[in-house]
């Protein structure tokens, strides 16, 4: 293909861009609309509040997938993604649509045990203050536990992988107490914790540590044993062998306890804010459920779904730049 | 390049002396033993290239850790100028077959190493670049060790060797794993390097022509448990050529020692 040829069909291919429609935004457009339409347009068996905000969100995201089709193509990035996610978009509208169907405007599904979109966010508007405060509770409790605990299990993990006797004489507790789910220790903490406060604390901080602890001893115990023979012959002594060698060598491992412990630790949460609390998620969730505000658990545990997603997503980015070396070998 | 002192001063500063004396070694296999090194003896004077030949498993690796102190030996002594070797130290450095290179670092950290190590880091920056630039990895020096291909890997770690000024350098088949190209290349840059700084060198091999470019004594052991099988001297000047009549002859001889004439 000659230059001219060349310049010529990218020229066509610009063109065709700008003439090109986002196909998909209009299906989306028309499924979110018709779910704004359902929810403002039949009435509601039993009436959830907030149909006429949930009518208007949906509809204004109809009229932006619309507004969108056009242009979308030359939105660069951001457009990549939304093209990406079309498919998505679409579905979820359709989903919206026969869930308010299902729900509040047949009562097919009935309340109090399922809720329409819009009764969730009637529990947003309604409750949002104390939902907030309930985040920052959790938030809280979580990240004192999982730090305290990724601290401790990180630091006992690099001795059992470092030290022999350290290793002969932690690794047996930790085989034994590992197994045993962390929720099995609230009766003792109760009488070691002061407060449930840091009884709560204490179980999240177990729950994550101990992962953490094992993946990171059979990292440091899995090093190379060549790096500490290079690292010996140029002069290091063992505080260097270790800050320099046997840490960031392990590191791939460590990120593995990571990631179960995130997950223990979320599991737990929820039992944790059991002992006592007077806020937070896990006790939302408990006050709600007894109380039969389901659409405020399924609200509550929305959120709680968002944030542990989103903790996940931050450590995946830490990972990444922190292992950014691995890129050879995996 | 900066003018960094990591060479040229006189032989006993730059240096080592070497005495294995009687050095044998065993190691416990499943509770038998398994002799690798029986009674070797020899010297090597300071500013000496020397070859170890020996069939692959003889034990020649063995004999450069314990002589860079990595392991003590069962039975003898090794002295470097006069003192016994009873730990690794910076002045006698070992080169690896792998690079070991240690890939969650940049090049020039790795280079670095040494000198972190000991805490003398802060005032030698420009040791780390000079010995770069002595192997030419300068533009890499940001690098990380995935991206080098073998020989330059096997070029920064030699790099990392020479950042202390080592006074004896133990080269366990540092270009065992390179093609064919890479290794004349490495080879010409071993014998430069040797000869600008003047340490001793002490280098394991099993390729016969190899240890003929390089070195000025061939020493050729047996078969497990190592002995010394022959010696020979070699004192033609560099840089050598590979189809030279005189290292040719000796090829054979050498090859015919290690019973391997055709």
């Amino acid at each position: 293909m000659s230059e001219a040829q060349a310049l010529d069909g990218a020229a066509q291919a610009q063109l065709t861009s700008f003439r090109r429609l986002w196909r998909d935004g209009f299906f989306a457009a028309f499924s979110w609309g018709a779910a704004a339409l359902v929810t403002i347009g039949l009435p509601d068996v039993v009436p959830w509040g907030s149909a006429g905000l949930f009518a208007a969100i949906t509809g204004a995201l109809a009229v932006l997938f619309v507004l969108l089709s056009p242009v979308v193509y030359r939105l660069g990035r951001a457009g990549e993604v939304m093209i990406h996610y079309g498919p998505w978009l679409v579905a979820i509208g359709v989903w919206l649509a026969l869930w308010e169907l299902s729900t509040a405007k047949s009562g097919w599904l009935p309340k109090p045990f399922f809720s329409p979109p819009h009764g969730l966010l009637n529990v947003y508007v309604a409750d949002g203050t104390r939902l907030l405060i309930c985040i920052g509770y959790t938030l809280r409790l979580w990240s004192l536990g999982f730090l305290s605990g990724v601290a401790v299990g990180y630091a006992t993990g690099v001795a059992l992988g470092w030290s022999k006797r350290f290793s002969y004489w932690g690794m047996p507790f930790l085989k034994l107490i590992g197994p045993v789910p962390a929720t099995a220790w609230i009766p003792c903490t109760f009488y070691f914790f002061p407060t449930t406060f840091g009884a709560s604390v204490f179980i999240v901080a177990l729950a994550s540590g101990i992962p953490v602890a094992i993946l990171t001893a059979s990292g440091v115990g899995s090093v190379n044993r060549s790096f500490y023979d290079v690292g010996r012959i140029l002069g290091a002594d063992n505080r260097y062998l270790i800050r320099r060698v046997a840490i960031p060598a392990s590191l791939p491992h460590v990120f593995v306890g990571l990631f179960m412990a995130l997950y223990y630790s979320f599991a737990v949460l929820v039992v944790a804010e059991m002992l006592g609390a007077k806020y937070g998620l896990g006790w939302y969730i408990q006050f709600q459920t007894a109380y039969s505000g389901y659409a405020n658990v399924y609200a509550a545990l929305i959120i709680m779904a968002a944030l542990c997603a989103g903790i996940v997503r931050l450590l995946f980015v830490v990972r990444d730049r922190l292992l950014r070396w691995q890129e050879g070998f995996i | 390049m900066p003018s960094v002192p990591l060479a040229s001063r006189s032989p006993e500063l730059v240096s080592s002396a070497i005495d294995i004396r009687a050095v044998s070694h065993q190691f416990s296999l499943s509770g038998s033993k398994l002799p690798v090194i029986d009674a070797i003896d020899f010297s090597v004077v300071p500013g000496e290239f020397v070859a170890l030949l020996g069939p692959s498993g003889c034990g020649k690796s063995t004999l450069l850790r314990l002589i860079a102190g990595l392991e003590l030996p069962s039975n003898g002594s090794i002295l470097a100028d006069g003192l016994p070797v009873i730990r690794p130290d910076p002045s006698r450095i070992l080169v690896f077959q792998d690079p070991t290179l240690f890939p969650w670092t940049t090049v020039w950290k790795n280079v670095a190493t040494g000198l972190e190590a000991r805490g003398v880091l802060k005032q030698s920056h420009a040791r780390v670049d000079a010995a770069l630039s002595l192997v030419g990895l300068s533009e890499f020096a940001a690098a990380y060790p995935h991206q080098l291909s073998g020989g330059m890997a096997q070029r920064a770690s030699l790099a990392r060797a020479l950042v202390n000024d080592p006074k004896l350098l133990l080269l366990d088949e540092p270009l065992g794993k390179l093609d064919s190209l890479t290794r004349l290349t490495l080879q010409a840059e071993l014998v430069r390097l040797w000869q600008r700084n003047g340490f001793t060198a002490i280098l394991v091999t099993h390729d016969v022509e190899e240890a003929l470019l390089l070195s000025s004594r061939i020493v050729v052991l047996s078969e497990r448990p190592a002995r010394v099988k022959a010696e020979f001297q070699f004192g033609k000047p560099y840089p050598r050529h590979r189809d030279d009549p005189e290292l040719v002859a000796l090829r054979r001889r050498i090859l015919d020692t290690l019973g391997l004439a055709t």
